[in-house]
């Protein structure tokens, strides 16, 4: 904006193009130590704790005084930038290692995460980002409550915030710490304490500032990560190294194996593991969600205009873009693989059962890899299963031969036949991905208890140093209250991630949308759209889960959004309708949010620059 | 500064090119898919095309069209005087 732009920022180019260049010489330096001998765990190490090292550096850089600088990074950061530091943001543990798994597991039906992860950003760019960074806010509840009068609709937008935001966070620890664990061999829950300190040193003293260039450091990380062992494989296995587009051939021969063994269920074919209605109500719900969490949309505050924020959504969605697509492609060269040299096989001597390939057994041990029902520790055990069970060939049936859907990515190098510095190399990007997620929901979580509701609420004549001593300390107890969650809950919550979006979408998008779109939107409207829509949405998911209630049209509860959306929006408009219109200020706001020149709306923004 | 019919104006193109990018978003992320059986009978660089618009396809467009818009709309509020310095 006004402020000249500094040597950082017109340098961001050759601090990173050094600063990738330093990782890939880290990558060989490492490699060259793997070679001369150097034990895996030391390598392991060394990914992890310089990697964290330099996440934590970066926080340490961009500390701040400033509450500009805290919670929108001083609206200094540049499209293309926005758009890697959103891309890390976005894509989580799951994205990374997960998706490619699910893709594995359910073929054709799986897209629909492919398009709903990606689709959601048409409309961030067109419906939400430029007009909420048009009028300048620090947090979501922000918008809600210049729009919708006050710390009412302020309060819901903080509940609906939290919800969708703390399990997301506890996701991404559970996921730091599985993989921590495994590149330094130790518990799950003393991972999970790494990751936390990682996390924290990134975001205290640099808020949004520090988190921003920590996450564009690590999507340089986790996208080099992600491409390289599936280019290599693709290049062996194709003699092109480009795996996503010669998997196109992949899929023919997997196509032709499958009409060979007889198997119902064929990857490419449309609607076999989900119905019609659940493929499309899912990907709707997904991309409605997508624009509608906090920790997503406040990354288009950051930008230095309207105008900034709108392509640095193209630029988000095309840096995401390098990994979803490369992600089905994982997905075939495993089925592949499998088909080749896994189904078929014989397991009726234990000579046989040696001859399978060795990363089933390598996986097999931390209990990812099941045949014949038992976990494939080694031959011996896969044998005994196999006679107990009566099984002479090897079929490709979850109950003879299952995968975890993680072993898809991770297992690539060793599939590869790579040495161990590529293992090391996905699991740190594993790592980076994680950690950006969690960085940016803590932000986003801590944000919205420290800004809105203890400066907005409770103490609005709080110095500006007293607010960033709150909003750190208040930064530290959300992060340690979902590691503690993280380690005492069940297991089986971490798959109540993907109702967030739903959660998400029916609460939030109707007002967010009506609110730019509608001037005749008003607080009792939103209020009564926002409760209704993310009530119901609530409602299904509970009911539909504990099995109290039967799902409504066979709709499964992830895309309970498809009932709490159109609610919400038919709630929020009749009941605007049957009350008085919004006040003449509210209406002028709405035009000046319109328009991209002037300055940003938000009072407090203004004051301090 | 911005005269009530102009902004109005304004606002309609803005409400158009809102539209029609919807349009765009919905084809490509639902209509296309509901031919998906049809399509994989056809071959693209060795995918079926239906998986690959699914895969890809409607990927590069979701990008493309958010570029798109946002040029659009950049030159809509530059023929307004509306855009930012």
């Amino acid at each position: 904006m006004q402020q000249p732009r500094d040597a950082f920022i017109a340098n961001l180019g050759r601090i990173y193009g050094t600063y990738t260049g330093g990782f890939i010489g880290f990558v060989i330096f490492l490699a060259i130590l793997e070679w001369l001998g150097v034990p895996d765990r030391i390598i392991g190490y060394l990914f992890v704790f310089l990697t964290l090292a330099v996440y934590a550096g970066i926080g340490i850089i961009s500390r701040t005084t400033q509450i500009s600088e805290y919670y929108v990074a001083g609206r200094r950061v540049p499209a293309v930038y926005n758009g890697m530091a959103t891309a890390a943001d976005w894509m989580s543990a799951a994205s990374f290692i997960g998706m490619a798994g699910s893709l594995y597991l359910l073929g054709y039906d799986g897209l629909a995460f492919v398009l709903g992860w990606t689709g959601g950003y048409v409309l961030v760019a067109t419906l939400i980002a430029p007009y909420l960074r048009k009028f300048g806010a620090y947090t979501v509840p922000d918008f809600l409550a210049a729009r919708y009068g006050g710390n009412f609709a302020r309060l819901i937008g903080v509940v609906i915030l939290f919800t969708c935001s703390l399990v997301y966070l506890m996701g991404q620890l559970k996921g730091t710490g599985v993989i921590a664990s495994r590149l330094l061999d130790i518990p799950v829950n003393y991972g999970i304490f790494v990751g936390l300190v990682g996390i924290l040193v990134c975001s205290m003293l640099g808020g949004m500032r520090a988190v921003t260039w920590t996450q564009v450091a690590q999507y340089i990380v986790l996208i080099i990560a992600y491409l390289i062992p599936v280019i290599i494989l693709s290049a062996q296995k194709t003699g092109v190294p480009i795996p996503q587009i010669m998997y196109g051939q992949v899929l023919q021969q997997i196509t032709e194996l499958e009409q060979q063994y007889g198997i119902a269920k064929p990857h490419v074919q449309p609607w076999v593991n989900y119905d019609v209605i659940n493929f499309f109500a899912l990907i709707l719900c997904l991309m409605v969600g997508t624009a509608s969490l906090p920790h997503v949309i406040m990354r288009f505050f950051t930008t230095p205009s309207v105008r900034e924020a709108r392509t640095s959504v193209g630029w988000a969605l095309f840096f995401i873009f390098l990994l979803y697509f490369t992600a089905p492609a994982y997905a075939a060269f495993a089925k592949l693989e499998i088909f080749q040299n896994v189904i078929g096989k014989s397991v009726e001597t234990l000579e046989a059962v040696r001859e399978l390939p060795q990363w089933i057994f390598l996986y097999g041990k931390i209990g990812l890899v099941k045949i014949c029902g038992t976990a494939a520790a080694d031959p011996q055990t896969v044998f005994d299963a196999c006679q107990k069970a009566g099984v002479s060939t090897l079929a490709f049936d979850p109950a003879v031969f299952s995968i975890n859907r993680d072993v898809v990515v991770i297992s690539m190098p060793e599939v590869a036949g790579l040495p161990y510095v590529i293992a090391g190399l996905v699991a740190a990007g594993g790592l980076a991905a994680a950690l950006s997620t969690a960085d940016g929901l803590l932000l986003a979580m801590a944000n919205a208890l420290s800004h809105d509701i203890y400066y907005k609420m409770i103490d609005p004549t709080a110095s500006t140093a007293r607010r960033l001593v709150v909003a750190r300390v208040l930064l530290f107890v959300v992060a340690a209250l979902a590691a503690y969650l993280t380690i005492t809950a069940p297991a089986h919550i971490l798959k109540y991630v993907a109702w967030a979006f739903s959660l998400a979408a029916a609460g939030l998008f109707p007002a967010l949308v009506l609110g730019v779109l509608w001037k005749n939107a008003n607080t009792t409207g939103a209020i009564v759209g926002m409760l209704g829509g993310y009530g119901l949405t609530l409602f299904y998911i509970i009911m539909t889960n504990t099995g109290a209630m039967e799902p409504w049209f066979g709709i499964r509860n992830i895309s309970a959004a498809i009932f709490g959306m159109p609610v919400a929006f038919i709630l929020t408009i009749v009941v605007s309708k049957m009350t008085a219109p919004p006040p003449r200020e509210i209406q002028e706001f709405v035009e000046q949010l319109r328009i991209p020149r002037g300055p940003v709306l938000m009072e407090e923004a203004r004051r301090e620059g | 500064m911005v005269s009530p019919t102009r902004m109005e104006e304004y606002w309609r193109k803005t409400r158009n090119l809102l539209i029609t990018t919807l349009i765009l978003w919905f084809i490509f992320g639902y209509v296309v898919h509901a031919f998906a059986p049809v399509l994989n009978e056809i071959t693209f660089l060795g995918f079926p095309l239906g998986f690959y618009m699914a895969a890809q396809g409607s990927l590069i467009a979701f990008v493309l069209i958010i570029f798109w818009y946002a040029h659009r709309q950049n030159q809509i509020d530059q023929e307004f005087d509306v855009a930012e310095e």
